[in-house]
């Protein structure tokens, strides 16, 4: 493959990626150009207020800075690159299981070697551009109060994204090396999908278990990691100090971010394209224990539960979320568990997370048992009114929901009866709300599409967030001030019913 | 063998997208019979059976299976009647077994009684090495197997397919052919389409020819012959000078 050609082709990734995020903010409607355009300018714009409200206070900081400064600026960068390097190894693992693509590409006369190195470089660019944008509203607060040094700041997410991306296809080759390509995909997905919140929760859970506070900043800025962390002097903090526009920190940050991605390409690049093949060709097989089963008696809408019930499990996306959820899940676990002997109000927060939860994870759930079906002319033409094929899968949304967080409800039991009978209405209501608006927007979809299914319906998206945000808040006043629990709850009552009169389907 | 009893009934049925893809169309196809049904690239023939299938409602017609009013009582009609189309649809997360004992918990078939005829059909049509395995990474030509056995596991009456033999080698082209062969032997109602004019030729007791949304010509490869006037011409060449014809009335 000849430069000419390499650069041509580097240029068609790019041109894929930027189509593949339009359509996912257009829902892959043209008309939806100019109004996702706009709406991100307006969105770029309203993101300096928080900005402002974050770091703004930070703008006039200067070197050098003391410890608990240089930790938390620090950890904060860590957390950026932790979510970059979410977002690389989902990118990286869909490039080896794209099989179509793939097929075109490997029936080419070039060499398969070049084609993957550029296709990761592409990964590499889109994630650390997607990190840009993002940071500019930040960029810019810290501009406008502290001076120009504070552009350097692109220079750290640069680095921090090439090395993101150098990490991200390391382990996702690692992976497919050591455990085979069909459990990659999953570990991937898993991993892509917890690397980000593992680090804030991990924080969360020292600060519940050393000050008995959700407090991240407790920690960072303990005098018991400040005995921990190095001296000033350390590479540790060098992507604070090029944050802060020291330029030899950042040159050196941006060689070693350059260093990592080349070896790491160098060193993979020779088993590629064996990679490729290998995802592309690998079939899963069913676990043995069904081997020997008998097909099971029972009626219509039982056989409708054990399949969607085994879709559910076998699903790679609710297995990572699910655990994202039990993650997010641990903090407020672990208050309930120190509030047996230190009894505390920092317990109610337990209530809003579950309920928030439970809607998010039925809002998900939702989709993937009503719309998501993959033979939707066999159930069509199945011997059973329609009606009973979407309770059936209707039932199977709430009996997970109910089995996954009764246990959690029925621990609240013993620390306050009051609080875990408004958590589990609260659960319970969270959970019908996000699931009648996956039925009332419901489109049919292959399960695979679920990453799509934002962008099918943005009311939907907007309205099943509000109404767990909003059920969360209800559930949360109605242990402290109920009387504000009666206005946000009818105020989310009302939201839901603005979403049906929207909806396609009012039944 | 085919019996006078329609298995099929079909009067005045008609479905408009932006233009008329199904124009009142009167068809009937009898017991026990093998009817193919043919016709170029959007004449039609998809959209008509999606419609018997229950998969569409027509805007104006009537579809009577086996006796059965299939607009008014969709769910007794659909107990005796199988859809499979061209595009597979299975689930990829179960094996072909689990797929199958879902389909046949779908229709209320016995299990005990499923579970070997899903067995066997699974072994005809050689995924008997893959009855455990999940669909996800198998072939077009392994899923349209596995959506074949799924619709004859339950032992319809009436088998609707649409290009069936989409994706399929020669052998397996074959196991299908002598599945639905031997069924039809059976005293089952099979109506397919396809474009393979040779598989029509071979199998089908009656060949009906649909252009435009109507059927344009019916009968034996017999009777298509002398009513095209000529004996010894091959279905290809009728197919080819009855939908020319129909292009230039049109």
């Amino acid at each position: 493959m000849t430069t000419a050609a390499l650069g041509w082709f580097a240029s068609h990734e790019i041109r894929l990626a930027w189509r593949e995020w339009l359509a996912m903010m257009t829902g892959g409607r043209h008309g939806r150009r100019r109004a996702v355009i706009i709406g991100l300018l307006v969105f770029g714009a309203l993101l300096h207020v928080p900005a402002y409200a974050v770091i703004g206070r930070y703008a006039t900081l200067q070197a050098p800075l003391d410890k608990p400064a240089l930790i938390v600026i620090t950890a904060t960068i860590f957390l950026a690159w932790a979510l970059m390097l979410s977002q690389a190894i989902e990118s990286v693992t869909r490039v080896f299981y794209a099989r179509a693509d793939l097929d075109l590409i490997m029936s080419s006369p070039v060499a398969l070697t070049h084609v993957f190195s550029i296709r990761l470089a592409a990964i590499a660019i889109s994630v650390t551009a997607m990190a840009l944008l993002l940071a500019t509203p930040f960029v810019d607060v810290l501009v406008l109060g502290g001076g120009l040094r504070w552009l350097s700041v692109y220079g750290v997410v640069m680095a921090i994204g090439l090395s993101a991306a150098a990490v991200a296809i390391a382990v996702t080759i690692l992976l497919f090396r050591t455990i085979g390509p069909r459990r990659t995909r999953l570990i991937a997905q898993i991993l892509a999908a917890v690397i980000g919140a593992g680090f804030v929760i991990a924080l969360q859970v020292a600060a519940i278990m050393s000050y008995g506070t959700l407090s991240r900043f407790a920690v960072l800025t303990s005098d018991a990691v400040a005995g921990f962390a190095p001296g000033p002097d350390s590479m540790l903090w060098w992507p604070a100090r090029a944050a802060l526009g020291d330029g030899e920190a950042l040159l050196l940050l941006l060689a070693l971010g350059f260093l990592l991605l080349g070896t790491v390409m160098a060193g993979f690049s020779a088993g590629f394209a064996d990679t490729a093949v290998r995802a592309s060709t690998s079939t899963i097989s069913a676990r043995p224990g069904s081997r020997a089963r008998s097909f099971r008696p029972g009626s219509q809408q039982q056989a409708l539960w054990r399949k969607e019930l085994v879709l559910l499990r076998r699903d790679p996306w609710l297995l990572s979320q699910s655990l994202m959820q039990l993650l997010y899940l641990v903090p407020p676990a672990l208050l309930l568990w120190r509030s047996f002997s230190d009894p505390s109000v920092v317990i109610m927060l337990v209530t809003p997370v579950l309920v928030m939860a439970a809607g998010q994870l039925a809002g998900g759930l939702g989709w993937l048992t009503i719309s998501g079906e993959d033979a939707p002319d066999l159930v069509t033409t199945a011997p059973l009114p329609p009606s009973r094929l979407i309770r059936a899968k209707i039932e199977v949304v709430l009996f997970v929901i109910g089995a996954l967080f009764a246990p959690l409800v029925a621990a609240l039991l013993f620390a306050s009866p009051q609080q875990a009978a408004v958590t589990a209405i609260g659960v319970i209501v969270a959970a019908a709300s996000a699931t009648a608006i996956q039925l009332w927007f419901r489109m049919q979809a292959r399960r695979s599409q679920f990453r799509r299914r934002q962008t099918s319906s943005r009311l939907a998206t907007f309205a099943e967030a509000f109404s767990s945000i909003g059920w969360a808040a209800t559930a949360a006043l109605a242990l402290s001030i109920p009387v504000a629990a009666l206005v946000t709850g009818s105020m989310t009552a009302a939201l839901l019913a603005t979403t049906w009169k929207f909806s396609p389907r009012r039944d | 063998m085919a019996s006078n009893q329609s298995a099929l009934q079909v009067r005045g049925l008609t479905k408009r997208f932006d233009r008329p893809a199904v124009d009142a169309l009167d068809l009937t196809v009898r017991t026990g019979e093998f009817y193919a049904l043919l016709g170029p690239n959007g004449a039609g023939k998809t959209t008509t059976l999606r419609m018997v299938a229950g998969l569409l409602r027509p805007d104006a017609g009537s579809v009577s299976i086996m006796g059965i009013d299939a607009l008014s009582d969709p769910v007794a009609a659909k107990r005796i009647m199988a859809w499979v189309s061209d595009e597979p649809m299975i689930y990829d997360k179960l094996t072909p077994l689990e797929y199958l004992e879902f389909v046949a918990g779908l229709w209320g078939t016995n299990p005990s009684v499923a579970e070997s005829s899903a067995r066997e059909l699974l072994t005809s049509l050689g995924l008997e090495a893959n009855m455990h395995e999940r669909c996800e990474g198998f072939s077009k030509g392994m899923r349209q197997k596995v959506a074949l056995a799924g619709a004859l596991v339950h032992d319809p009456r009436l088998i609707i397919l649409d290009e069936p033999l989409t994706g399929l080698d020669a052998v397996s082209a074959r196991h299908v052919k002598g599945l639905l062969g031997e069924r039809v032997r059976n005293g089952c109602t099979v109506i397919m389409t396809t474009h393979i004019l040779e598989v029509a030729e071979r199998m089908a007791d009656r060949i009906g020819v649909i252009s435009a949304g109507r059927l344009v010509a019916e009968g034996t490869l017999a009777e298509l012959r002398q009513q095209n006037g000529k004996n010894d011409t091959s279905l290809e060449d009728m197919f080819i000078a009855l939908v020319d014809r129909e292009a230039v009335a049109a």
